[in-house]
């Protein structure tokens, strides 16, 4: 395909410096995985792969994925003070360089322990400018890119499940941008993801998780001021 | 952008009879489905920052994290104030202000991308001096910026924008392309000329490649931002004199392009090559980074590593 560029794809993103993809996407990245936990996690590993484990001081990379854990975005001047931050709230962070396989040169895998001692798990990638992938949550390949509000939904692998969603989402005027539908193994688990076209209220997140079949519903947003959607 | 290349660029705004900033503004609307409003206003925050991050460095000595790069954007304004310099006040003024924001940039500080961070300087640089010693009023900087927004993405569409795939002619290269058809249309030249002053930048900064030194945004980056601006401007004066390209902007891209591909990768943003591979440049690494996997002797700046006591 063609490579295609907005205007603001080229006078943009406004950062904090110095590197569009390993301090901007990294921010991006870790902030995304915040939303994906749900709630700020007490404990945090990044296993760093490739120019990530090789660089990633210089460019801040690991001041970055901090500020993201803590809900930061890109462009927050507070960026540069996030490992103080995160130390005075008394959040243990930590950096292992890693091979995580055939991946991208900059991807990163966050493991994040939770208050109640839940671990969750994702991997994703800083493809360039600033842009990421997420690919992979809790150990399954997934693959979104977090330019949208982000509906992920885990269900069983059943005839019927798609539908019903959908179907409460176009009831409750949501439009979907993207969709797409991983899973592990026929009959198993499977996750669905829904890129959208705007937020998504609480009490619809709710309605999706009485939906035959549908283990857990996440929902990662786009701004800063709700980065607390609990997984239901 | 629905805009294949230059030359369907010029074609385009000829139909229209509109300059490339109207007509990239335009283009954006019926392409994002946003209203006018509302991407003119974006463009207007972005400027914002660009005010900070050319001005920052220059007012306070601005140290990058490694403590490589610094203080040199202050060192021009103090030299401009002086008023003896050789090539004048457009031209210090447009190197201090893309020394601040390359500055800014690798101190952790807040800047816009464009089209990198590593070339953050030199589109931000070219559009303040024009304000202040051309007295550009803010409305035709915004127009500025999108004619600039359009070149870039047909250079990003056609060729590319980052260093790790065609060296710094990629990055500098392009932001100072870009830059100079900014200016050519702010000092009411047609959407032509904005084109052949890009065309001219690129063929002065063709085969330019990306070498920082331990692979960080700071040596030689900060003084290519400032000679990019230099070019932007030359580039420029140029053809507002009449001066044109002979070899055709989508030409120059496409050279860029095929430049960039036959590259060595030592060559292409690794830390690896040119500068970074000299005697010194390998010195300066093994000065900041230490000696592999020994974190005590890393010199980088660690202060906002250590909290404060707690109670």
């Amino acid at each position: 395909m063609k490579k295609k560029y907005g205007v603001f794809d080229i006078i943009g993103p406004i950062m904090i410096g110095p590197s569009s993809s390993h301090t901007a996407g990294a921010a991006k990245l870790a902030k995304i995985a915040r939303g994906i936990a749900g709630e700020e996690p007490v404990e945090v590993i990044f296993y760093l792969h490739g120019s990530f484990s090789k660089t990633y001081k210089g460019h801040g990379t690991d001041r970055a994925l901090v500020a993201g854990i803590l809900g930061m975005d890109p462009a927050d001047e507070n960026l540069k003070e996030s490992l103080k931050l995160a130390k005075m709230k008394g959040m243990k962070v930590s950096f292992e360089p890693k091979d995580l396989g055939d991946v991208h040169p900059n991807t990163v895998r966050v493991d994040m322990k939770l208050k109640d001692g839940k671990e969750v798990s994702v991997t994703g990638s800083s493809i360039g400018g600033g842009a990421v992938e997420i690919s992979q949550i809790d150990g399954e390949d997934i693959q979104f890119s977090g330019n949208y509000p982000t509906l992920l939904i885990s269900q069983r692998d059943v005839p019927g499940v798609v539908a019903n969603i959908s179907k409460l989402l176009y009831e409750n005027g949501i439009n979907i941008a993207y969709m797409s539908l991983f899973r592990s193994q026929k009959g198993r688990d499977a996750m669905m993801i829904f890129e959208l076209d705007q937020n998504i209220e609480r009490d619809i997140l709710e309605k999706l998780t009485e939906v035959d079949c549908v283990e857990h519903v996440r929902f990662v947003p786009l701004t800063s001021d709700v980065i607390n959607y609990p997984v239901m | 952008m629905n805009i294949k290349n230059g030359k369907e660029l010029l074609k385009r705004c000829s139909e229209n009879n509109m300059t490339i900033g109207e007509f990239i503004l335009q283009q954006e609307m019926e392409e994002s489905g946003a209203s006018r409003e509302e991407i003119y206003n974006r463009m207007v925050e972005n400027l914002r920052v660009m005010e900070y991050s050319t001005s920052k460095g220059v007012n306070e000595k601005v140290i990058s994290v490694s403590g490589l790069i610094g203080g040199d954007a202050y060192r021009l304004g103090k030299y401009l104030k002086n008023g003896k310099s050789v090539s004048g006040n457009v031209m210090v003024k447009a190197m201090s202000y893309a020394l601040s924001c390359s500055e800014v940039n690798a101190s952790m500080g807040k800047i816009v991308a464009c089209p990198t961070a590593g070339a953050n300087g030199i589109l931000p640089a070219v559009m303040m001096t024009m304000k202040e010693e051309h007295d550009i009023e803010e409305h035709d900087l915004i127009m500025g910026l999108f004619a600039s927004a359009g070149v870039g993405a047909i250079i990003a569409q056609n060729a590319t924008i980052s260093g790790a795939e065609g060296g710094c002619q990629a990055e500098c290269g392009s932001a100072a392309a870009m830059a100079a058809a900014a200016v050519v249309e702010m000092m009411g030249g047609t959407p032509e000329m904005c084109l052949n002053a890009g065309a001219i930048v690129f063929k002065n900064t063709l085969g330019l490649v990306c070498d920082p030194i331990a692979g960080l945004v700071e040596v030689p980056c900060a003084k290519r931002n400032a000679s990019g601006a230099v070019s932007a401007i030359t580039a420029a004066d140029m053809v507002l004199a009449g001066v044109t390209s002979r070899i055709p902007f989508d030409d120059t891209v496409a050279a860029m392009y095929s430049i960039g591909k036959s590259m060595p990768e030592a060559l292409r943003e690794t830390g690896i090559g040119g500068l970074a591979g000299t005697k010194t440049g390998k010195k300066l690494k093994k000065e900041i980074f230490g000696s592999k996997n020994e974190k005590s002797s890393n010199k980088m700046n660690d202060d906002t590593f250590d909290a404060p006591d707690q109670e």
